[in-house]
Order: structure tokens, then sequence, then C-alpha cells
């Protein structure tokens, strides 16, 4: 069956058809969106519990009454993991959740993960007929998705995918980030025998180091993992393929096939006056230290700074993630400096939101020149250029461009530096016969993540650059896809 | 999970430990670091390699106390886990034959000297050790150094053992006999930092085995920068080991103590 005939295969169910005639679209499409409910601003900016609180069961399935069930769901053409959406929808309008979690969990390996932290009104949402056609606000598929996740979670009752019998094929994975779970998850589906081997000392990847509790609590990380574990994909951490074990040790090992799954590394810098001074840091290392290292907890042996005045450099989400954090942390001013309009910001809408809930500063259309420090070393001031929008530039924005002699200089304890990361160079320095840019990303076929070097796939940010979780996971899934037909051969 | 399979005090605050770790034994070079994390609130900590043994499949390193993770380290028994090892990380060390090598190394950087000195030896390369600490005490490896190697040369501060003098004495003493080709130093800071500014004047090049705060220590963080010929390099990738004349240590040096004060025990 072709993905169209099983999709109509799946609609035309009798509960599905049932459903659809229990209520008009008329009916349907006046109920407003629901809203998620949140922690309260004051409340959660001096903790780090969990900000949206998920959908209740009532809001859930009033929500999914929502949803028209296209014959055609466009939704799903936003989805880079193929979610059948509109079954899951409507598992939860008619109060199957648990059926519903298992529907996410056909084509993904972290529906609570993708559930918070997808950008769903880029994906899936702005492709729902009620953007689309209708020009009102789409079905919230994110939210409904993590209700069906947590539901299924705090139920007890976590369903395993069922694994047809092992082929014994060994799959190696580099990375255990968003692109590599998906992989590892799609391949032990195909009955694969899946190592995913991690360089840190924890699974997770970007979702343990980078992305913050109040946005993605751990615990919710490692029942995903967990998941996989009961499939039969074995973790091994604190190895580094190229370093710890070679390419060609991997192959000796029986390794079929390869998928590099490294992410991010080399964090970039300005290249500016005062950069290196004390106080000041990448994303990575001062989310990597609070949030990998817990180094805000006492018990913690890992010190991390606790600025009472911190500029956070940059506009996207992990911008974003750092100045929230350091309010958290105590900061009295939370500043995010940006040298575009806010309009121009890469951070999803809803995050924007929250920090400005919490009392985040925005210095949008300021950039930095210099920082200034004492006598220790420590920064103590940064010197900001004004700027003013002009032209459109090759990415459609407009370009920043400096307000001649309008600079200025304000107090700051401890700078951010979040402008975006370079791929880890580790994997291209030490594997033979790949092929990588100028800018260190690893070349490979678009449409089966295939790099220069046959049984070696890849994904994910050493591909991309710099992505989403959810992008970095389509990359796994379609890697998966093409391994397999390829090893079948 | 490795276990340590050996315990040797070198003084009281100086300890080697033999773990075994036999895929960092297969892989790792001169020069190479690993990371240690001990326990699960524990801090990842750099420590360069100071010997392997393929056979019994361990490494060897060598730790001084100087803060509350490597004293959580120091404590640790044979017997007992190091909870998280993982490497080898970073640039192994160019090896060729170059002529006259001299090898300083201070204090606790005397151990990841050893498996440079041993593999400029072996490059057939005349091969000069100059060992320096405080006291006779602390003045560690002298043997292993002796028997891989052409001569060695002790330096204390306070003559206790070999001359008294600091390492760059005792380098001195070596360029003004006989010609010197290449220089190699692993130590504190500011010893590497004198060491450099010795050797430049006598246009010795010379490689300093840097030792910065890291956490990842895979090119994540980047808090292991430092300005290398005025340009920011990661000492965990592009490192551990660079042009000791490019490096800008009195800036390393403040960045060693971004978080004095900040200890949280």
């Amino acid at each position: 069956m072709t993905t169209e005939e099983l999709i109509a295969a799946r609609r035309a169910e009798q509960w599905r058809e049932e459903l659809r005639k229990n209520k008009k679209n008329k009916e349907r499409t006046d109920i407003p969106r629901v809203h998620m409910n949140e922690l309260d601003a004051e409340y959660r900016s001096h903790n780090k519990e969990e900000v949206n609180l998920g959908l209740t069961a009532e809001q859930a399935m009033q929500e999914a009454q929502r949803c028209l069930d296209c014959p055609n769901p466009t939704c799903m053409n936003g989805c880079p993991v193929s979610i059948n959406i509109p079954t899951f929808v409507k598992q939860i309008e008619k109060g199957d959740f648990l059926e519903a979690a298992k529907t996410l969990k056909e084509t993904s390996a972290l529906p609570a993960v993708c559930g918070r932290v997808c950008p769903q009104e880029k994906q899936c949402e702005s492709q729902c007929i009620y953007t689309q056609k209708l020009k009102k606000e789409a079905v919230a598929i994110g939210y409904l998705e993590r209700f069906a996740a947590d539901y299924e979670r705090e139920s007890g009752q976590v369903s395993v995918p069922s694994i047809p019998e092992k082929n014994g094929i060994k799959v190696a994975v580099i990375g255990s980030g968003p692109a590599g779970l998906s992989f590892a998850g799609d391949m032990a589906q195909r009955g694969y025998d899946v190592t995913v081997f991690e360089a840190l000392h924890e699974i997770g990847g970007v979702l343990k180091y980078g992305i913050p509790e109040f946005r993605l609590p751990n615990k919710i990380v490692d029942v995903e993992i967990d998941v996989l574990s009961k499939m039969g994909v074995k973790f091994i951490t604190n190895c580094i393929i190229g370093k710890t074990i070679s390419q060609e040790q991997l192959q000796e090992d029986g390794f079929k096939g390869i998928f590099i799954a490294s992410g991010a590394g080399l964090p970039n810098f300005m290249n500016i006056p005062g950069e290196n001074l004390i106080g000041v840091m990448s994303s990575n290392e001062y989310l990597t230290r609070v949030n990998l290292m817990d180094a805000a907890n006492p018990e913690s042996d890992t010190p991390v700074l606790m600025g009472k005045r911190v500029a956070v450099i940059g506009g996207g989400n992990t911008a974003m993630d750092s100045v929230r954090t350091a309010r958290r942390l105590g900061a009295d001013r939370a500043i995010i400096v940006y040298r575009r309009s806010e309009e121009e910001m890469p951070a999803r809408i809803e995050e924007v939101k929250h920090a400005k809930e919490e009392g985040i500063e925005f210095l949008t259309l300021h950039n930095p020149l210099e920082y200034k420090g004492n006598e220790k070393g420590c920064v103590t001031h940064m010197v900001l250029q004004k700027m003013e929008l002009g032209e459109a530039d090759a990415s459609g924005r407009r370009r920043p461009v400096p307000i001649e002699g309008a600079i200025e200089t304000i107090e700051v304890d401890e700078v951010i530096v979040s402008i975006g990361v370079s791929p880890n160079p580790l994997i291209p320095q030490s594997f033979k016969g790949l092929e990588v840019t100028k800018w260190g990303t690893i070349v490979v076929n678009q449409e089966s993540m295939q790099s220069a070097v046959n049984h070696i796939y890849a994904g994910g940010d050493i591909v991309r650059g710099g992505a989403t979780v959810i992008l970095a996971m389509g990359d796994g899934r379609k890697a998966a896809a093409a391994m397999d037909a390829d090893l079948k051969k | 999970m490795n276990k340590i399979v050996s315990k040797e005090h070198f003084s009281a605050n100086v300890v080697k430990l033999e773990v075994e770790a036999p895929l960092i034994a297969r892989s790792r070079k001169a020069g190479h670091f690993v990371i240690v994390k001990v326990g699960k609130t524990g801090e990842r900590i750099p420590l360069t390699i100071a010997a392997a043994d393929t056979v019994k499949g361990t490494i060897t390193l060598v730790i001084q106390t100087v803060g509350e993770s490597s004293r959580k380290l120091c404590e640790l028994n044979e017997g007992d886990y190091i909870t998280d090892l993982v490497g080898p990380l970073g640039q192994a060390t160019h090896i060729e034959k170059v002529g006259t090598v001299v090898c300083a190394g201070g204090g606790v950087g005397c151990a990841p000297l050893l498996p440079i000195v041993e593999a400029m030896h072996k490059a057939g390369n005349r091969v000069i050790v100059v060992l320096a600490a405080r006291t006779k005490d602390l003045v560690i490896l002298e043997e292993q150094m002796r028997a891989n190697s052409d001569e060695v040369i002790v330096m204390t501060d306070d003559g206790t053992s070999g001359k008294k003098g600091l390492v760059t004495n005792g380098i001195e003493e070596v360029i003004n006999r006989e010609k010197v080709d290449f220089c190699v130093t692993i130590g504190p800071a500011i010893m590497m930092k004198f060491v450099s500014l010795l050797t430049k004047k006598y246009n010795i090049p010379t490689v300093a085995s840097l030792n910065t705060i890291m956490v990842d220590g895979t090119g994540m963080c980047g808090a292991c920068r430092v300005t290398v010929g005025g340009k920011t390099k990661f000492v965990c990738v592009d490192g551990p080991e660079f042009d000791a004349h490019q490096v800008d240590f009195d800036e390393m040096i403040m960045r060693l103590g971004a978080y004095n004060g900040l200890n949280k025990k």
C-alpha cells in the first residue's frame, strides 16, 4: 500500500466515519483554539518547573473536535517524520488516548519531546486547513501530541512498538541527540541490532545539555529513551567514535552501516575585543553547565556564574533558553541583545512571549562592539552599536546597518554569546572518505542522507549546520529508510 | 565505570592511578588527554594521559589535589571505580626527529611529559629532560625519565634535589652549552610562560601543553578557549599543544581563575 492508500484506509475505518458524522464541520470550526495552561510568570521565573502545563483531557478532546479529518491531510506534509496526524487526533476526540500515543510512536521516537519543542507553527500547523483555507488558528496539533504522550507516560502503561524478528545486522549510530534517536528507533523497528555511541556521560544530546528543564524536563526525555532501550537499542556513553573507537574498528566489529548524528559543535564567537574576559561565554557552555551538569544545584561540583546583569547576544531559541535561565538563576536584569528587530528574530513566538512575561528586556537593533573588564579580567561593561534596518539581504530579511555615532555602554557582569554553532569537527577530522563543506558540514544526498562513503549516512546538525529537533529527526527517518533498503539489496 | 587497578602516592598531594580503559589504552598517543568525572554530581575535568598499557588495557593518570574535584579523584582507592572517563581527546603530539630536544616539566606536568619524552627519544632525538619542583618530595618520575632520555637535570626551588633554581635555569644551562633544536614544556601556566619567554629569546621552537578549564572536552562549550597568534583557539580540539611563542599566557592565567571564589565547597 502506498502512503496515500494507508492514510485513506485508516480514515475509512468505521469509527472514524461515525466520529465525522457526529458533528457538523460548522460546529467544529466554531470552536475556538485551546490555550495552553501555563505557570504564573512571576512564580516560574524563580524556579526550573516546566512552564507549559499541558492540556486537560476535556480540553484535548474539545480541541480534537476542531480537526475536520480532511481526506487529504495537508498537515502531514508539514511533518518531517510523517506522523499520521488525523488518526491520532481523532483517537483523542474518541477518548482513546493510549491508542493515540501508539499512533505517534509508529513514526516518532520522541513524541513527548516533539510535543514540547517542535515549532509546529512552522511545520504541521502551518499546513493545517484552518491556516491554509479558513484563515483561522490551526488545530493545536502540537499540544495534542504532547497530551497523548504525557497521558500515556502518566498512565504507567507505556507501550513499546512491536519489533519484527531480529535480522542480526549491526548498525552504529554516532550521537544520541534527536537525529540519532529517531534513526535508532526506526532501525530497531525494522529488526536491526542498533548501538548508539554517545560522547557525553548522558544520553539525549541537545535534549539534555541544551534545552532547559523549564521547557523540556530531563525525565521526559529519559522515558522516551527507555522505550528505545526496551526495543533493544543499546546505548554506550563516554565513547567517541573516531577517538575511542576508530572508523576501521567499527567495521571490524561487524557494523554494516553507520549513521553520523554528532551534532553541532564549536560555538561561534564574534571575535570582538574583550570576548575572552571572565564572564563572557558561549550559550553552549552556560546551558551545559546548568542543564547537563546541574551547576545551579548546590550539590553539584560544577560551578556556574550567576550574574545579576546578564546580556545574551542573539535572537534564536538558544538565546531565549539562555536568557530565561539567567533570570531563573537570579539575574535582576536579563537582556536579549539582537542586531535586527523583533520581527526578524528566529526564536519561536511562544519563547519570545514567555521571555517577555518573565521580565526579560529586549534590546533589539543593538550589536556588541566590545566588552570591558576590571583588573581581575571580569567583564563589567559592554559597548553597543545601535542599528537600523536597511535593504533586504540574501536571507530575505532587512539587513541591520549601524547608525553612525549611536553607541552606548551598559553595565553587565555576565555575557552569553548565542549566535550559532559550527559543526563538530571530531568526525570530519577522523573519518576517511567523507566529503565536507567549507563550513565543516558533511555532504549527503538530500533524499537518502547517504554520504560520499556508501555505508555511511549522516543527518541533523552535522549536515544542516544548525536546525531544529524535528528536522534532525526527519533526517534520521530518511536515513533509516535508505540504509534499510541498501542493506537489504 | 572504570576500575582503578592500582594507586600510588608520589607525595602527599600527588597520586598516580592506573585505570582500566582498554579502548583508550589502545587508541591513545602521546599528548592526548581524557575527561574524568567522579560521582553523579561530579565535575568534568581534563587530565593528560601519563602512560598506557595495551596488554593490561590500562591508562595511567597522575593527579595533584588542587580543588574539590581532584581531591575526590585522589581519594579513590584501588578497586574503586571512576564514574565517567572519556577519551582520548585532543591532537596527539607531533613527533619527529629534529635533533636535540629539551623536555621541560614542572610539578605534576612531568607525568604527561613522560610519553612525549619516550616518543621523542624513540624517534631518534637527543632528549634532555629538565624536571622542576618546589622541593625534593615533589620531584616525580625521575627514574622513568632517565630510562627514556639522554640526560635528566633536576631543579628544585630549595636545592633539596638536583640543582637549586627554576626550570628556566636548567634549560638555559643546556642552551649555553649545546645547540637545542626544539623544546616541549608542560607544567603550571606561569612556568610555561617563562619557559616560552626564554626559548623565544634563543629562537628555539617550543610547544606547550595547555591545561585549561573544560566542560565537555569535545569542542562544544568553548570554556577552554585561548588566544594563539591573535586568534581564538579551543584547547580541547585544536590543542592541547600549541606553539608556545604564540600563546597569550597572561590571558590564559587570568581565565584559569574564572571560577576562583565560586568553588562550591
